[in-house]
């Protein structure tokens, strides 16, 4: 085994698990959006986040705009305070309504920016005013439940 | 005799009392040895009686419980570990079948000392060491490689590659071991010619007393740790120091008993219970 | 006569074995010559040992890792040695990953599926091979494939040498033997661990993809969409590379140790090799868990 072969082996050896490593990167995982630099933080606030965790999408329109960087609670009013970084490409309406929606029926849950037509923008640290809570399951059901129970109430009076 | 040997020429390894033990078990009693410039020295003795330990201590690759061996002067166990390094580049050793590296071919290996220590270009060093394999008769086998060598081949190899840098101390362990009698006297021959031409001095460990003795100028018995006898080859053949007697005749009984001590002699084990009865 | 003769037989017989038995020994004959331990003893006795030599060759390899680094000059600077290393270790060991990563890949894509389906969550396949493959089975398995393979091999290489005492003629040709051979295997092995790492993942997502896409017929979009959207390149590419990169230093570490500190015999190599490879796998296994628990606990 002279030098050539093989270090022309061990070049291919490594050019193809370089490779692989790109491919994993680029074709597998998301990375083009991992700069933290290039984004401005917002903030809202929420009654019930539901099931949204640090790192959940933010989407407007379906697409990806921004990532969730904290969640904590206002001690105060107990409300829930989602902090998130939007990328600095894409700039909102004061008026924006941020909604926590689930991605599918059982899937992950995001937060939805619904534009208004405010002409001035969010700015750096601002809070976006309009929220709407996610759609906690069990509620839902007993509303249903109850509404029902209601309807079939009235149609016994009848 | 061995005052006169030692006074007649400069000595380069003088071994002083040396002691040495393995865990607590005393390989090495207070030996003394000097071996003078440019001779060929054989030290000899029944196998585990610490021939191989002694070159391994003048080597600096063990540290003496007691005493001293100096080389050049140096005394080696307190030498710092790059003087220790600059002393082993001036010697050469000539391991027990050989040690050649394996994943290298002949070439290679007795290229490995000049590459590692010298900035010779490889045209230089391609002569060099063509003209050493010319010299061990194995110059047309520099491509192969050891797996491809017999025996007496390997350790011809070996013996160039020990000679490369041209050192002033060559230490042979069991360099007849195991050859066939046109390699045992080749590479006897051998031995004697690359020490006179390269003037240097030879330790060779061996219990191979025909072929040594033939080539040697000084010889050191050992046995159970201590030198029990000295002298050169003429001496020794003449000697009546019964220890010396069993050695160089082959006896198989004398001081070096037959048979391994037990608790009870065989005889009375057999006869035992009819004993006095 | 006949019996007195017995008598003194036997008494004579009886003082021999006495003489010759070992002092440790079952039961109690009253006429021990030293003193006699019980079980328990000799079991906390040999138990201790044990610890106290595994502790001393732990804190050996620990010296042996250091100097390891300190001697890796001439690896980095002759880079000749460790990219001959690297063919060795790594190229060799293509082969295996590639074949391996497959088959994991394919057999993940056919259970995955047969497990999401109930859930009416079938498209969803691209991400469990994904996941599965780039955060743990990938580094993983492929860490314990390369110690059964390379690492057995170095250990056998490197004892071997020193059983023909290559190491030592090393030593007195004033070379030292831990920067020339053991340096460029020790770091051959840590630069191709994450890469065989990644073929691994690599062959696994298309073992997967061939498996449900083309075998089963799982939508090709919803595969590789989905698969793009939840795989996050730090998160989980860069943890499992993070993991293999760990995992190649803790093989290479043991592989190399292992065979220096072999017996200069056969048995001494062979048992050198069997103990790299349980070492090694043991410690992937459970430096899996604790870099797993770190990266992984706040998902």
């Amino acid at each position: 085994m002279n030098r050539a072969t093989l270090d022309l082996w061990v070049g291919v050896f490594v050019a193809i698990g370089l490779g692989s490593l790109l491919f994993l990167a680029l074709k597998v995982g998301n990375l083009s959006f991992a700069a933290s630099g290039e984004t401005y933080q917002l903030q809202a606030k929420f009654d019930n986040i539901g099931g949204l965790k640090a790192r959940a999408a933010v989407k407007s329109a379906g697409v990806v705009v921004g990532r969730v960087a904290q969640i904590h609670l206002d001690p105060e009013a107990f409300v829930a305070v989602v902090t998130m970084n939007v990328d600095n490409r894409y700039k909102f309406p004061r008026d924006t309504f941020a909604t926590i929606n689930t991605s599918g029926l059982l899937g992950e849950q995001y937060i939805g920016f619904d534009v208004g037509g405010d002409t001035e923008n969010l700015k750096d640290g601002d809070t976006v005013k309009k929220t709407q809570s996610a759609v906690v399951l069990e509620k839902l059901i007993s509303q249903f439940m109850f509404d029902k129970a209601a309807g079939d109430t009235g149609d016994v009076k009848k | 005799m061995a005052a006169a040997i030692s006074r007649s020429r400069e000595t380069l390894v003088k071994i002083s009392n040396l002691s040495f033990a393995y865990d607590n078990r005393p390989i090495l009693s207070g030996i003394n040895m000097e071996i003078p410039r440019g001779k060929v020295v054989a030290i000899m003795g029944s196998s585990g009686c610490g021939k191989t330990t002694t070159l391994r201590l003048i080597g600096g690759q063990l540290k003496p419980t007691a005493g001293k061996v100096e080389v050049g002067g140096k005394t080696v166990h307190l030498l710092g570990s790059d003087d220790l390094y600059e002393l082993r580049r001036r010697m050469g050793m000539l391991f027990q079948f050989g040690a050649l590296f394996t994943d290298m071919s002949v070439y290679d290996n007795v290229a490995f000392q000049i590459r590692e220590h010298t900035d010779l270009p490889e045209e230089l060093i391609n002569d060099l060491v063509l003209m050493k394999l010319h010299a061990v008769g194995l110059r047309g086998a520099h491509c192969l490689m050891p797996t491809e060598l017999s025996g007496g081949m390997a350790r011809r190899v070996a013996l160039a590659r020990a000679v490369a840098l041209d050192p002033m101390l060559i230490m042979y362990d069991e360099p007849f071991a195991g050859l066939d009698p046109i390699s045992l006297s080749i590479i006897g021959d051998l031995i004697r010619k690359l020490n006179d031409a390269l003037g240097a001095s030879s330790i060779i460990v061996t219990h191979d007393v025909q072929e040594s003795l033939k080539i040697v100028d000084y010889v050191y018995f050992v046995s159970a740790g201590k030198v029990v006898a000295e002298g050169t080859p003429d001496e020794l053949k003449a000697s009546n120091d019964s220890y010396v007697h069993q050695f160089i005749w082959g006896e198989a009984d004398g001081p070096v008993p037959f048979h391994y001590p037990a608790p009870q002699s065989y005889a009375d084990k057999l006869m035992g219970p009819r004993h006095g009865g | 006569m006949a019996d007195n003769q017995k008598a003194k037989a036997a008494a004579s017989q009886k003082k021999l074995r006495n003489s010759l038995a070992s002092p440790r020994g079952p039961g109690g004959h009253g006429q021990r010559l030293a003193p006699e331990r019980s079980l328990l003893a000799q079991a906390l006795i040999h138990l201790g040992h044990t610890v106290t030599d595994r502790l001393w060759r732990l804190g050996f390899a620990a010296h042996f890792f250091v100097a390891v680094l300190l001697h890796s000059g001439t690896a980095l600077r002759r880079f000749q040695l460790t990219i001959r290393e690297i063919y060795f270790s790594g190229t060799l060991s293509i082969i295996i990953i590639l074949v391996s990563g497959l088959f994991v890949g394919m057999v993940l894509g056919l259970q995955g599926y047969d497990t999401l389906e109930r859930y009416g969550s079938s498209e969803a396949l691209g991400v469990l091979v994904a996941l599965s493959l780039v955060r743990e089975l990938g580094p993983v398995v492929a860490a314990l494939l390369f110690a059964s393979r390379a690492g057995a091999a170095i250990t056998a290489e490197i004892g071997l040498m020193k059983a023909t005492e290559q190491i030592s003629a090393m030593e007195m040709m004033a070379v030292n033997p831990i920067a020339r051979v053991v340096a460029p295997r020790f770091w051959a092995g840590v630069i191709s661990m994450p890469l065989l790492a990644a073929l691994f993942s690599a062959m696994g997502i298309f073992g997967g993809y061939l498996v449900g896409v083309k075998l089963i017929g799982v939508d090709v979009g919803s595969f590789w969409s989905q698969m793009q959207a939840t795989v996050d390149f730090r998160e989980d590419v860069l943890n499992g590379v993070i993991k293999s990169f760990v995992f190649g230093i803790l093989i290479s570490w043991i592989a190399v140790f292992e065979g220096y500190d072999a017996d200069p015999t056969a048995e001494g190599v062979s048992r050198a090799t069997t103990r790299t490879v349980v070492t090694s796998s043991l410690s992937v296994l459970a430096a899996d868990f604790i870099l797993t628990a770190f990266m992984f606990r706040g998902l």
